[in-house]
Order: structure tokens, then C-alpha cells, then sequence
């Protein structure tokens, strides 16, 4: 760091959950939806505010996942990048859409399924606590790094 | 689909008229490079591809061979509509045709232009949010009601349908994105909200073309259309994304260069 100031812990987080969101979107896209094609386009069974809210997701994933990039780029820059801070953000923005997805869209709103024509609830199950995994893990290790920042 | 032989004739003379307004703009573009030229610094002439390949494509969804398949083919009818209303738009305004026409028109008239760029009506339609309910809301409109049936029976509708989708199309790219002149400028958030919001509705769009295509189209091509919107909507949306993003990058380089003590 060249020049003293004051850490950026804003930017760090927010560049990091947005794009841990962008990236599960896509990673949920390319996979379900195109390489195993367990996720269907439509299943025809969708009420109309699943798709609404659907939509609007993804189009905030695809948005989330650039302008990270582009905080991050920023951050790097002015030499405010915090990578502890920023790897426990991208954990959070993993496991929180990931849980999102599999709870409100894929229970509460019935988007879609996990997958067609097999018992669902393992799937289900597998979903939401891969999930749940990403985001304790990303809470683990921003309280780690919180308290480093306070002891240092 | 069953067209009278009026029809036909009136589809043809809409492919004149619009070869001949393609032709014109690719004509003028230079043209105004070299008066400008006179009196400015010399005007980028890399910028005429991009106006070049907007014209081309914003015309083959009226003329030619996609045209003419996309007045029985569904898939062809969307990517018409994706390059007319999405990608032609995004190239044209690279090539920054209201900035060459400032500098191209005599003093008195330029003043005039500016004065209507400055109008209350522009201002209004230049709105990140008008525009977006313009285009998207349009697209509803030709979807989800009987206007794309009606349209291809009548050259008059299916030429004033199109036109819509250019202009509506070209107006909400110039809303998010400050390349060419500006009259009222919006914040980075504003117009990412507006953007997201754009495509969330194009998407939510695309899925209801999916489950319920326009009268008389078959389930699969229907499918299909629908599909080709939704990822070819998310390409072009995604360019549009990143170069809203590299804009703000661009400014916040700026002002922490400004606001850095000496």
C-alpha cells in the first residue's frame, strides 16, 4: 500500500456477495439448467409470480456478477482490495442465493424443481444444505477476519 | 398463413421503402463525416462500421431472406426482432450519429436541434424508465394481445410494429448508456435498477411467449422463439451490462483522481 488510508470494508463486501450471487446464478444456469438439464426453461406449472420474480433475479445475477468484477477491478486500483473480507462476501453471495433459489423459488414460489421425475427431497435437501454450507462458511470466516482486523 | 395478393404487394413496396431509407442513412453517415470534417478535427471514420452494421442488420429484419422467412417462421420472426430492436440499436448509437449531425448542420439549425434535445417531450422519452416501458411494454403489447396476427395482414401495421420496436429499442439503449450526446443525465444506480428491471421483464416475457405463443404458431417453434429471446435478451443485455459498468469505471477513476489531496 502506498499511501495510508482507510480500509474500504464497504466496497470489499459488497463487490464480494455480489459477485458470489452472479456467479451461483450462472454456475445454476450453465449446469441445471443446460449441461444436466435437470432444471426445465418452464415447467408450464409456474404461477405467474414465480416467473416475475424469477426474471428479475436473474437479470439482477447477470448485472451482480459484472459490476463485482468491475468493484473488484476498482478496489484493486485504489489498493483498498481486502481478500479476507472479500473471499467470507463471495462465500455469503454463494450460499445466500443458493438458499434463496432453493428455498423461496423452488418451494415458496415453484419456479421450477431440483430435478423431474424422481423422489425430489433428497435433491432438495442436497440443494438447500450445499447451500446452507456456503453460507455458514462465508459468516465463519468474516467473524475470523473481523476479529483479526480488531486485534491488529 | 394465408396472405390476399393486396398483402404481398404491400409487403414488397415496405421492402423498397426500406432499402431505400438503409440506403440513404449509409450514404448520409459519410457524407456528414466529410462536411464536418471542414470545419472540426477529423471525425473517426472506424465509427462508420458501427453504423454500417447497424443499418445492414436493423434492415435484414425487413428485407431479404430472414425477413422473408420470418413472416412463417417463428425462430426467424425473433431474431429479426433481437438485431432490429436490441443489437442494431446498441451499434448505431457506438457510432454516435447525433454528435456528427451537431457538428455536421449549420450553426442556426444546430441550435435548433439542441433545443429539441432540450425539450420537455425528449426529456421525458429519454428517461430511463419511459424509455424501458416503451420497449418492453411495446413488446407485451405485440405478444400478448392480437396485434401480432393483425400485424401480418396489414404492410401498414407490420411497417409501423417495426418501426416501434427500432425506435423504442434504440431510445432505451441511449437511456442507459452515455455515448453519444446526453441531454439529462441519470445516475449509475438509477439506470442499473432501470436496466435490471428491463430485462427481468424480458425474460418474464419470453416464458409467457413459451407457455402461450401467439395465435397460429406451433407449440414447438413457439418453444423455440421464446428460448432465442430469453438467451439472445440476456447476450445482448449482458454487453449492455458491461459497458454500463466500465462507464462507471471509468468516472469513479475520475473523481478519485479529483478528489485525491495534492
Amino acid at each position: 500500500m502506498s499511501e495510508k488510508q482507510v480500509p474500504n470494508i464497504k466496497g470489499n463486501v459488497v463487490s464480494g456477495v455480489l459477485f458470489g450471487i452472479g456467479l451461483m446464478a450462472l454456475v445454476d444456469e450453465i449446469i441445471f439448467h443446460q449441461l444436466l438439464q435437470w432444471h426445465h426453461f418452464y415447467d408450464r406449472s409456474t404461477p405467474f409470480i414465480g416467473i416475475l420474480s424469477d426474471g428479475l433475479l436473474n437479470a439482477f445475477a447477470l448485472f451482480a456478477v459484472v459490476l463485482g468484477l468491475f468493484m473488484f477491478a476498482d478496489l484493486n486500483r485504489k489498493h483498498n482490495r481486502l481478500m479476507a473480507t472479500w473471499t467470507a462476501s463471495f462465500f455469503i453471495g454463494l450460499g445466500g442465493f443458493q438458499l434463496f433459489d432453493g428455498l423461496v423459488n423452488h418451494k415458496l414460489l415453484q419456479v421450477h424443481q431440483v430435478r423431474y421425475g424422481v423422489e425430489v427431497l433428497p435433491y432438495d435437501l442436497g440443494w438447500n444444505i450445499a447451500g446452507a454450507v456456503l453460507l455458514v462458511i462465508g459468516i465463519v470466516l468474516m467473524i475470523r477476519t473481523r476479529k483479526q482486523r480488531q486485534a491488529g | 398463413m394465408m396472405h390476399t395478393h393486396m398483402n404481398h404487394t404491400g409487403f414488397a413496396a415496405l421492402e423498397v421503402v426500406v432499402a431505400i431509407i438503409a440506403a440513404t442513412a449509409l450514404f448520409l453517415y459519410p457524407l456528414a463525416m466529410f462536411i464536418s470534417n471542414g470545419k472540426h478535427s477529423k471525425w473517426k471514420a472506424s465509427r462508420y462500421i458501427w453504423w454500417f452494421l447497424g443499418i445492414i442488420l436493423a434492415a435484414s429484419a425487413l428485407i431479404g431472406p430472414l425477413a422473408e422467412r420470418s413472416h412463417y417462421d417463428f425462430n426467424a420472426h425473433m431474431a429479426g426482432h433481437l438485431l432490429l430492436g436490441m443489437l442494431a440499436p446498441l451499434l448505431i448509437v457506438f457510432s454516435r450519429p447525433m454528435t456528427l449531425l451537431m457538428r455536421t448542420l449549420p450553426n442556426q439549425s444546430a441550435k435548433r436541434v439542441s433545443r429539441l434535445l432540450n425539450s420537455r417531450y425528449v426529456t421525458l422519452l429519454t428517461r430511463p424508465i419511459v424509455a424501458a416501458t416503451l420497449n418492453i411494454g411495446g413488446l407485451y403489447l405485440i405478444y400478448m394481445t392480437e396485434l401480432f396476427t393483425l400485424m401480418h395482414m396489414s404492410s401498414w401495421l407490420y411497417a409501423l410494429v417495426h418501426l416501434h420496436v427500432f425506435l423504442a429499442g434504440y431510445l432505451f439503449t441511449i437511456s442507459i448508456l452515455y455515448i453519444d450526446i446526453t441531454t439529462h443525465r441519470y445516475s449509475f444506480l438509477h439506470r442499473g435498477i432501470v436496466l435490471i428491471l428491463a430485462l427481468g421483464f424480458h425474460k418474464v416475457l419470453s416464458k409467457l411467449i413459451y407457455a402461450s405463443p401467439p395465435e397460429g404458431i406451433p407449440e414447438t417453434e413457439g418453444e423455440a422463439g421464446a428460448m432465442l429471446m430469453y438467451y439472445g435478451g440476456d447476450i445482448i443485455d449482458l454487453m449492455i451490462i458491461i459497458l454500463l459498468c466500465h462507464q462507471w469505471y471509468k468516472s469513479t477513476a475520475q473523481k478519485s483522481r479529483k478528489a485525491r489531496p495534492a
